[in-house]
C-alpha cells in the first residue's frame, strides 16, 4: 500500500485528490436540500463543531490579542506611534489573525474529530447499515456537519477577534500605559465595518468551506482500517492547514 | 398470481473478481417467495459479498441480478433506494450508529422512511426489542451491550419496517442457546405470519436445519449443491460429504490459496 | 428527546453569543460614521494632483467624517485626477461653491479630502462638481519652500501658490 503510494508519486495523488474532493463538494451540495429534512442533525453538529470548540478558541483569541499588542507595542514606540495600538491591534486580528488562527485551530479541534468520527462510522460499516437502510449518508452524515462547519466557523472567528481586542487592551491600555481613549479612539476613527469586520467574515465563511470539506472528504473516502483513520485525520490537519494559508493569501491579494 | 410464482431473487451467470481472486464464476441461484433459505460456505468463499450483490451495494462484473422483478445492477440511486427500503439487512457486524442508543438504533429507519406519531414509533420498536429479548435495554449506547445483544439489536432495526426479504448475515454468531432458540424463533414468526422471504448466511448446520426450507452451498464461485437441509446432511457428493463433515481435505479447500508451505517456511533448502 | 432539545437550546446559544461578538465589534471598535449608511450622494472633485489620496479616504468637513473617496481616476484630455466623493444623504447642506482640499492628517498621517464650506444659498446634489480644489500637499514642496522662506507660512498656503519657488539652497 504504502510502496504503491510512493510509485505512484505525490502530484497525482494529489491532483486525484482534488479532483475528487471538488466533486465531493458538489455532492454534498446536491445533498443539501435533502439533509434540511432532518435539520435537528444539523443543530446537534453545531453544538459539537462549533460550540464544543468555545474554549479553545476563547483561550488563544485572549492570548494572540495579549501577544499582539505587546508586540506591536514596541515596534510602534520606536516611531512614537504607539496611539495607534488599538487600529494596528484590530486590524491585525480583523482581517488577518481572526480568520487564519480560528481556521487553523478549527482544523485541528473540530476538524479532526470530524475526519475520525466519519472514517470509524465507514470501518465499522455505519455508512454502509444507513445506505442499506436506504439513507443517503451524504445527506443525513454529511451534509450536516459540512453546514455545521460553515456556520460556525465565522462565529468562532467573531468570538476570537472580540477576545483578541479584550487581551490586547489589557495588555496595551492596564499593562503599557497606553492612554484608554486613545486605545479606543484611534480604533474607532480607522476601522471600518464592512472593510474590516465584515471582510473577515467572509473570509472565515470561505475557510469554515474549505476545512470541513477537507475533514468529511478525508473521513468519507479513508480506508476502513484503524492506520487509514490515523492517517486521515493527519492529512486533514495538515492540507487545511496549507489550504487555508495559500486561500488566505489569493483572497486578500485579490478581495481586499 | 403468475408473479407470487417466480422466484422473489434469481441470479444469472453472476461472476466478479476481486483484486486477482474470482469470487464468483458463473453463479444461478433463485430465491422463492415466502421460503427461508440457507446459503452456506467456507469462509471466505464469498457469500457477504454475494449478499452485498443482491442488496446493489456491490455490482458484479456481469451476470444479473433480479430482486422483485428488478435487475439491481442497472438500478440508479433512486430505485435502488427505493428497493432498498423494502429490504431488511442484518450486517455480520451489527454496524449499530454509534451516536444513537438502542432504542434510536432500531427508530432509526422508521424515522427516516415514515411520518409516523412518536407513539406509533415507541409501539413498534418496543414490541421489536421484545421480540429479541431487549426492551429493557433501549435506552443503552451501543457501546454498552455485548457482542450477541449488538446482534438481536441489528436483527430487530433489519424487521423494524416488516419488509418482504430480510437478509441475514450470520445472526446466530454470539448467540447463548436461550437467545439463539429465540431468534429461530422470531425468524420463523415472521416468515410465518408476514410472509417474509429471508436469505441465511450461517455456519451452524444445526441451527439451520431448524429454520431453513432450503440450504445452498456455495464453493469455488458456484453453487455446488442445493437442497432441503436434511437431505444435503446426509448428501453423497463430495461437496456436501467434506463440509458437513468438517474435513480439511476434499474439493472445498480449507487453506486460502498460497504457495508451497515447505517452501515458505524455508525447509525445501533453498532459502537455507 | 430531552437530549436533543438541550442541544437545540445549546446551539441556538453559541449562534447569539456568535452575533452578540459580531454587534460588539461592529458597534465598538468601529464608530458610527464609518458606517457606509445605506444612502450616499456623489460629487466629482479635480485635482492637480491627488498625492497619496486612496480609495476609501474619509471627506470631512470640520474633521468631521461625512463620505468617503469612492473613485479616483486620471482625465485623459485635461491630464488631472477626477476624484469621486460619495458623501452620505444626512449630509445635503452643503454649499456648491465649496471647495475641496487634501489634506494629510499628522506629518505622516493618510491623506483625505477636506470640504470648506462656501456661502452660496444653493446646495450641492448627486453628480454636482466641486470646482474650487487644492491639491494634494507635497512635503517636497514645502521643505524647499521652508527653506527659501525660512518660515512656517508656507504650512498655511500650501502648493497651489508656488509662482516665488526658487531653487533650494539659494538662501
Ligand atoms: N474489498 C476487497 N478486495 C479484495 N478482496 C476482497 C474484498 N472484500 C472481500 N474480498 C475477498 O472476497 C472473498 C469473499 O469475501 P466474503 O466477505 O464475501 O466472504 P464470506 O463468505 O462472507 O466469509 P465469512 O464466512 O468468513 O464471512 C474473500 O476471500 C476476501 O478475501
Ligand atoms: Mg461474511
Amino acid at each position: 500500500m504504502n510502496a504503491r503510494f510512493l510509485r505512484d508519486g505525490y502530484v497525482t495523488d494529489a491532483l486525484a485528490q482534488i479532483g475528487a474532493a471538488g466533486l465531493f463538494f458538489f455532492t454534498i451540495l446536491g445533498a443539501v436540500p435533502k439533509s434540511l429534512r432532518h435539520f435537528r442533525e444539523t443543530v446537534r453538529q453545531i453544538w459539537f463543531v462549533g460550540a464544543m470548540s468555545l474554549v479553545i478558541i476563547m483561550t488563544c483569541g485572549l492570548f494572540v490579542g495579549m501577544v499582539l499588542a505587546l508586540q506591536l507595542y514596541h515596534t510602534l514606540s520606536i516611531f512614537g506611534g504607539t496611539a495607534a495600538l488599538g487600529t494596528v491591534v484590530a486590524l491585525s486580528l480583523f482581517r488577518e489573525l481572526g480568520p487564519v488562527v480560528t481556521a487553523l485551530l478549527f482544523a485541528g479541534r473540530a476538524g479532526t474529530s470530524i475526519t475520525a468520527e466519519i472514517g470509524l462510522m465507514r470501518a465499522t460499516d455505519q455508512l454502509a447499515a444507513m445506505e442499506m437502510m436506504a439513507v443517503d449518508p451524504v445527506a443525513y452524515v454529511v451534509a450536516p456537519r459540512f453546514l455545521a462547519g460553515v456556520i460556525a466557523m465565522p462565529i468562532l472567528a467573531c468570538v476570537f477577534n472580540a477576545l483578541g481586542i479584550f487581551g490586547g487592551h489589557l495588555v496595551g491600555v492596564t499593562w503599557l500605559g497606553v492612554d484608554n481613549g486613545t486605545f479606543w479612539g484611534n480604533m474607532t476613527a480607522n476601522v471600518e465595518v464592512w472593510a474590516d469586520v465584515i471582510n473577515g467574515v467572509w473570509k472565515s465563511l470561505a475557510f469554515g468551506a474549505v476545512v470541513t470539506l477537507i475533514a468529511v472528504f478525508q473521513g468519507y473516502t479513508t480506508p476502513p482500517t484503524s492506520e487509514g483513520v490515523a492517517y486521515a485525520t493527519t492529512r486533514t490537519v495538515v492540507f487545511s492547514s496549507i489550504v487555508v494559508l495559500a486561500l488566505d493569501f489569493v483572497l486578500t491579494a485579490f478581495l481586499m | 398470481m403468475s408473479r407470487s410464482a417466480e422466484p422473489l431473487v434469481r441470479v444469472r451467470g453472476l461472476s466478479t473478481r476481486l483484486g486477482d481472486k474470482v469470487i464468483f464464476d458463473g453463479l444461478d441461484l433463485d430465491i422463492p417467495r415466502g421460503s427461508i433459505t440457507a446459503v452456506m460456505g467456507p469462509s471466505g468463499t464469498g457469500k457477504t459479498t454475494l449478499l452485498k450483490h443482491i442488496t446493489g451495494q456491490m455490482r458484479p462484473d456481469a451476470g444479473e441480478v433480479w430482486v422483485d422483478g428488478s435487475n439491481v445492477p442497472t438500478l440508479g440511486r433512486d430505485a435502488l433506494f427505493a428497493l432498498r427500503e423494502r429490504i431488511g439487512y442484518l450486517f455480520q457486524n451489527s454496524a449499530l450508529l454509534t451516536d444513537f442508543d438502542v432504542f434510536e438504533n432500531v427508530a432509526f429507519p422508521l424515522r427516516q422512511h415514515a411520518r409516523l406519531p412518536e407513539e406509533l414509533v415507541r409501539n413498534i420498536v418496543l414490541t421489536k426489542l421484545q421480540a429479541v429479548g431487549l426492551r429493557g435495554a433501549a435506552r443503552l449506547m451501543p457501546s454498552e451491550l455485548s457482542g450477541g445483544m449488538a446482534r438481536r439489536v441489528a436483527l430487530a432495526r433489519a424487521i423494524v419496517f416488516d419488509p418482504m426479504l430480510i437478509l441475514y448475515d450470520e445472526p446466530f454468531v454470539g448467540l447463548d442457546p436461550i437467545a439463539l432458540n429465540q431468534v429461530l424463533k422470531l425468524i420463523r414468526t415472521l416468515n410465518q405470519t408476514l410472509g417474509i422471504t429471508s436469505i441465511l448466511v450461517a455456519h451452524e448446520l444445526s441451527a439451520v436445519r431448524r429454520v431453513a426450507d432450503r440450504v445452498h452451498l456455495l464453493a469455488n464461485g458456484k453453487i455446488v449443491a442445493a437442497g432441503a437441509p436434511d437431505e444435503l446432511a446426509r448428501g453423497e457428493s463430495d461437496w456436501t460429504k467434506q463440509f458437513f463433515g468438517g474435513e480439511a481435505d476434499g474439493p472445498v479447500p480449507f487453506h486460502y490459496p498460497a504457495g508451497d508451505y515447505a517452501h515458505d517456511l524455508g525447509f525445501d533448502g533453498s532459502a537455507a | 428527546m430531552t437530549q436533543r432539545r438541550s442541544y437545540a437550546v445549546g446551539t441556538g446559544l453559541f449562534i447569539l453569543l456568535g452575533f452578540a461578538a459580531l454587534a460588539y465589534l461592529a458597534t465598538q471598535t468601529t464608530s458610527v460614521a464609518n458606517y457606509r449608511q445605506g444612502d450616499s450622494y456623489t460629487v466629482k472633485a479635480r485635482f492637480g494632483n491627488v498625492g497619496q489620496l486612496k480609495l476609501r479616504a474619509p471627506v470631512k468637513i470640520a474633521g468631521v467624517r461625512i463620505g468617503s473617496v469612492s473613485s479616483v481616476q486620471l482625465e485623459p484630455d485635461k491630464l488631472d485626477a477626477l476624484v469621486t466623493l460619495s458623501i452620505d444623504k444626512r449630509y445635503h447642506d452643503i454649499p456648491d461653491d465649496s471647495s475641496a482640499v487634501i489634506f494629510t492628517s499628522g506629518l505622516l498621517g493618510d491623506q483625505y479630502v477636506g470640504i470648506q464650506p462656501g456661502g452660496s444659498p444653493e446646495m450641492l446634489k448627486d453628480g454636482d462638481e466641486l470646482v474650487l480644489t487644492q491639491s494634494a500637499l507635497q512635503l517636497e514642496d514645502l521643505i524647499g519652500k521652508f527653506l527659501v522662506n525660512g518660515s512656517g507660512d508656507a504650512s498655511k498656503k500650501p502648493a497651489a501658490n508656488a509662482q516665488d519657488h526658487k531653487p533650494a539652497g539659494g538662501s
